[in-house]
């Protein structure tokens, strides 16, 4: 017998109540026993052989037992994939993404079809609001139901945001990837606008709430880009190569307030 | 030698479940003053001490209740005075990971994702409160056999009567087994049997947790709790056990039981008449 396993005569004297043993080995033996199965085998062996009163007391409770322990469900093994997916999206985020990726679609066609809007891509034109859609859907008030819950929570703040951020663009990129190759629009003309649009809807939402900084920059970005391009037919300024600089320097803004604001999405504020 | 992989040394209890608190009180404000949109301070000069047991939080509608166990959950932050949990100095900016992992609440609009099952739900807020992974699935089964839905586990959220939702929201909160646990109007929707049934939960709960209930019903805290905080215009009118909030009333105060009579007593003293109801 294994020097780290408990005695034949502590097990016995233990199966017979105990009182024969010092106090500091009942407390060292039953410490050793949550650990050890080799040692509850033969504790088990021990009382079937040597305290049938204590047999017939744990066969009572079993017998108690079984009946309310087979109406208890078990818990299913496999979980279900929606509910590994509710860690980087909420249930409500996920028709907002599906209405994305139509719209995107929609933009496509409009730009394969080649109809009034000249030589303007319309999925330039729209890649920098879509995820703004998305990551507003996100963290709103109105849109999820459990927010106040989510607020409350250790895991609430930053983390949660970026990550419910990164699953929104990670489903938004890839489609525009596609639209972009097929209309042959240069990848960093859309992708920065659309990281800089991102992280700036995360730094003002950190302010007024992520819904209202969505909705008030989706606004401003009709008004001052897409309403004067379509009108025009031509590619402003802002979305031509030479304005990269400026999204590159919006985006760097807007991740350095988002990180220096960061306790502001642990409150109930950026909920709005 | 050596028989197994289960073969090494677990001590029966570990450091930090026998460490000494380094807190007199759970929650302690002092002077505190919450502000709610621009210019109402809903809590307005709040002393206040609550430690282990079940403190009953009373008050007419607009008191301050909600505010006050928002700014309790850490979900508002105090615009004055300070506020301490568990020891921990709650105000600024800061994340208050730690502290937050040690904090059940349940919000007065218990928002749910109805696709759910309930044991998906409960599971999900046990991610979201940082239970370490492997303790997920019986944390979760513990929480919900706690509050009798055992049998609907697997059920659909949208397929749960009105009590039922309002009782897995009582299991998320305590499915991290935590210090403070904080139910705003947990009641609300429970029959009288479920609301029995509650009361002995609290009770239970009340022996090693700081459970703060807020209710508009008398009769819970009459109950349930071992202490009642009486709330009203952001203030603290009363705090004390339930007797001597009682002994507060007479025969000229309305109110059916003599709890409901100190209630009435209580809040009529500073502010005779105002307003209709």
């Amino acid at each position: 017998m294994s020097a780290e396993h408990a005695s034949m005569r502590i097990i016995e004297g233990y199966a017979r109540g105990g009182t024969d043993l010092a106090a500091d080995e009942v407390w060292a033996l039953e410490a050793h026993l949550e650990g050890c199965r080799v040692c509850r085998d033969r504790l088990s062996t021990a009382v079937d052989a040597g305290a049938p009163a204590v047999a017939a007391l744990v066969d009572t409770v079993w017998s108690g037992l079984e009946p309310q322990l087979a109406v208890t469900a078990p818990m299913p093994h496999g979980r279900r994939w929606s509910a590994r997916l509710s860690r980087w999206m909420t249930p409500t985020m996920v028709p907002w993404l599906a209405m994305v990726v139509g719209v995107t679609l929609l933009a496509l066609l409009l730009d394969l079809a080649d109809t009034s809007s000249g030589d303007v891509s319309v999925v330039l034109l729209l890649a920098p609001v879509l995820p703004v859609l998305g990551v507003a859907a996100s963290w709103s008030r109105g849109l999820d139901p459990a927010y106040e819950l989510t607020a409350s929570v250790p895991r609430a703040g930053l983390y949660l945001v970026l990550r419910r951020t990164a699953s929104v663009l990670g489903v938004v990129v890839p489609v525009l990837l596609v639209g972009g190759w097929v209309t042959g629009v240069m990848v960093a003309q859309w992708l920065l606008p659309c990281l800089a649009f991102t992280s700036t809807t995360l730094a003002l939402g950190g302010v007024v709430g992520v819904t209202r900084a969505a909705v008030a920059l989706a606004a401003v970005w009709a008004a001052v880009v897409a309403a004067p391009t379509l009108a025009t037919s031509r590619t402003t300024f802002a979305l031509q190569t030479v304005g990269l600089p400026v999204w590159g320097l919006i985006l760097a803004l807007g991740i350095g307030v988002v990180i220096a604001r960061r306790g502001a999405y642990t409150v109930l504020g950026a909920h709005r | 030698m050596n028989t197994g992989k289960e073969h090494h040394m677990t001590s029966a209890v570990n450091a930090a479940d026998i460490a000494p608190t380094a807190y007199a009180w759970e929650i302690q404000a002092t002077g505190l003053k919450v502000r709610v949109g621009r210019k109402r301070m809903a809590v307005d000069g709040l002393h206040l001490s609550l430690g282990t047991g079940v403190h009953g939080l009373l008050g007419p509608n607009g008191a301050g209740k909600t505010t006050l166990i928002r700014t309790l959950a850490t979900v508002l932050r105090p615009t004055e005075g300070a506020l301490e949990l568990l020891g921990e100095s709650v105000g600024g900016t800061g994340e208050l990971r730690a502290l937050r992992r040690r904090i059940g609440y349940l919000p007065q609009e218990f928002g749910y994702y109805r696709r759910f099952t309930v044991r998906e739900f409960v599971e999900y807020m046990a991610w979201l409160k940082e239970v370490p992974k492997a303790e997920i699935p019986a944390a979760v089964q513990r929480a919900v056999e706690r509050v009798g839905l055992a049998d609907r586990a697997d059920d659909k959220m949208k397929a749960l009567s009105g009590g039922m939702v309002r009782r897995v929201g009582i299991a998320q909160a305590i499915v991290n087994d935590p210090t403070i646990l904080l139910l705003d109007e947990p009641t609300v929707g429970l029959d009288p049997a479920q609301r029995l049934r509650f009361r002995e939960l609290l009770q239970e709960l009340g022996t090693d947790t700081c459970v703060v209930v807020s209710t508009h019903l008398v009769e819970d805290v009459a109950a349930a709790c071992t202490d009642v905080v009486l709330f009203a215009e952001g203030r603290l009118v009363f705090q004390g056990p339930p007797d001597e909030l009682a002994s507060a009333g007479g025969p000229e105060h309305e109110g059916d039981s003599p709890l409901e009579r100190g209630y009435s007593a209580m809040l009529r003293s500073p502010r005779q008449g105002r307003g209709a109801w």
